[in-house]
């Protein structure tokens, strides 16, 4: 009758922990198995011809086989992605850099920012292939889009910074220079970090798109272009196993930004602590 | 009624000096003012009032964080042939640390923007870090510190520049009372031995008695001085005097001098 009991702990034990964290990881590969089997059977019951719905093992094989040619366009996919990537990190950083500096200069352009950024890249990219040389344009459309979640997040992180920290340097008498060096860089860092984040998956679309806008000119080989060249010559299983080397890129991407996201911060911002402290 | 004393009778050196100062905001509010206020090298001033009655704003004035409307303030300069660094250390009521620094890093700010020689800005890092009693924790991050750790770098990082004067707005008010007892005794101990001058705003009656020798008290909106008062007692003060009857007597005459500037709201 007078039996206490512990009050059930929030907390979980080690055990506990570690089985969660498996769960976690074994969980989306389970899914992932049932639906890859799933595909499977639907395919060999209903007898559904691979120019219809290839079943996985068609696309592996298609993969394997296709490989040289797979790997040529994904390595131009890529290398087109990470152009356009570094050109929207570093353009989107220095533009906020200048913004912060000069109100001027950011009330007359950044609304011009705006409008590139809300009109849909796929069509400006017909366009652009008009002006610019093909693989120019392609880098463009793949900077465009990644462009304005760099600019906007590191806006955002600059004007972030803490007002007495602000006041301090003013104090101790900190040139421009100290100031943005030692504290709105840094202070804004977890922001670019996370705008660069965003930027690496849409540096990927934009470069699929423009490919694809470009594909019936001719001349591309990335995959996107080989998704339509495939799509025209009815080679789904093809189309199937590009489609899976573009995931699996932009898996890759995502999983790399935010390894330097964690490893940046993982000294001092909240996002990369973890729920112990 | 309470004994005002506009002036020291004896005029020392003055560290600051306020004339006439106003703060008017853009909203038309009268903040502050007019304020006269002298305070003479190595004194320890408290200023004293609620939130809102402007003595946040007179200190970030002295600092020059902020300009008054009118008026003037002066701020005495290092003694010739010292550094050319500012003559004020500043403690905000937070501890206001770079989360991304160590305590070194954060301590060492002032010297780094300064731009002074890393060997001597090592030494005066560790000073600073021993005057405050964190000189094991100089490469530790502040989160991984406690709020009153975190309080004593941010003292440290006012220490570390030698300044005459050490402004301060509200340090403790955040923390809980064993902590800031603590640091109420280790900042007397500070003020004994470095003998900087130091303004204190804070809103605590019994806080602003234990550590100054003068308690200006502050009346609301626009901020003025309503009263100042001499605390006289035997120094070095210590644990043993917060249970004194003089400490209660002169925490009664300043509670007294805050009463009439702030009614209770009747209706």
């Amino acid at each position: 009758m007078n039996e206490l009991q512990a009050p059930p702990s929030a907390e979980l034990g080690a055990t506990d922990r570690f089985t969660l964290r498996l769960f976690r990881l074994l969980l989306p590969v389970v899914v992932l198995a049932a639906a890859v089997a799933g595909w499977a059977i639907l395919v060999r019951v209903n007898d559904i011809p691979p120019y219809v719905l290839p079943g996985p093992g068609a696309v592996w094989r298609t993969l394997i086989s296709d490989w040289p040619i797979l790997w040529q366009s994904l390595l131009t996919t890529l290398s087109t992605t990470l152009e356009g990537f570094c050109a929207a990190a570093i353009g989107g950083i220095a533009l906020a850099l200048v913004f912060n500096q000069s109100k001027w200069l950011e009330y007359s352009l950044f609304p011009y920012a705006v409008i590139l950024q809300v009109t849909p890249v796929i069509a400006i990219a017909p366009l652009l292939l008009i002006y610019l040389p093909q693989q120019t344009a392609v880098i463009a459309c793949a900077w465009i889009v990644g462009f304005f979640p760099v600019l906007s997040n590191t806006t955002l992180g600059l004007n972030s910074v803490d007002r007495n920290l602000a006041g301090l340097f003013r104090l101790y008498g900190a040139s421009r220079l100290q100031t943005l060096r030692y504290l709105k860089l840094p202070a804004a860092l977890p922001y670019i970090l996370g705008g660069l984040r965003i930027a690496g998956g849409l540096s990927l679309i934009g470069a699929v798109v423009a490919e694809i806008a470009a594909g019936s000119a001719g001349a591309g080989s990335g995959l996107a272009y080989r998704i339509a060249e495939s799509g025209y010559r009815l080679n789904i299983p093809r189309m199937f196993a590009a489609l899976l080397l573009l995931s699996a890129a932009g898996i890759v991407i995502y999983g790399l930004l935010a390894l330097t996201s964690h490893l940046a911060l993982r000294r001092w911002h909240e996002s990369a602590l973890g729920g112990e402290n | 009624m309470i004994p005002i004393s506009k002036s020291p009778s004896a005029v020392p050196a003055l560290a600051v000096s306020l004339r006439g100062v106003t703060k008017v905001y853009d909203s038309g509010v009268a903040a502050l003012g007019p304020l006269d206020l002298d305070v003479a090298r190595g004194e320890f001033v408290s200023l004293l009032g609620p939130s809102g009655c402007g003595k946040s704003t007179a200190l970030r004035m002295i600092a020059g964080l902020n300009t008054p409307t009118t008026g003037s303030v002066g701020v005495a300069r290092r003694k010739a042939g010292t550094r050319a660094a500012p003559a004020i250390g500043f403690v905000f009521q937070e501890p206001t640390l770079m989360p991304w620094a160590t305590v070194q890093d954060n301590v060492g700010l002032p010297l780094k923007l300064a731009r002074t020689a890393a060997d001597e800005a090592k030494a005066r890092i560790e000073q600073a870090l021993a005057q405050v009693g964190l000189a094991d924790f100089a490469g530790a991050f502040p989160r991984e510190l406690s709020g009153g750790m975190r309080m004593r770098v941010s003292l440290a990082r006012a220490l570390v520049t030698d300044p005459d004067i050490l402004l301060m707005d509200e340090p403790f008010a955040a923390l809980d009372e064993i902590t800031r007892f603590r640091l109420n005794n280790d900042l007397l101990a500070l003020w004994r031995d470095l003998r900087k001058t130091v303004i204190f705003v804070t809103h605590s009656v019994f806080e602003s008695v234990y550590l100054s020798q003068r308690v200006i008290v502050m009346t609301a909106r626009p901020g003025r001085i309503g009263a100042a008062i001499t605390i006289d007692a035997a120094e070095p003060r210590s644990e043993a005097f917060r249970t004194s009857a003089d400490y209660v007597a002169y925490c009664r005459t300043v509670s007294n001098a805050l009463a009439p500037s702030y009614p209770e709201p009747t209706r």
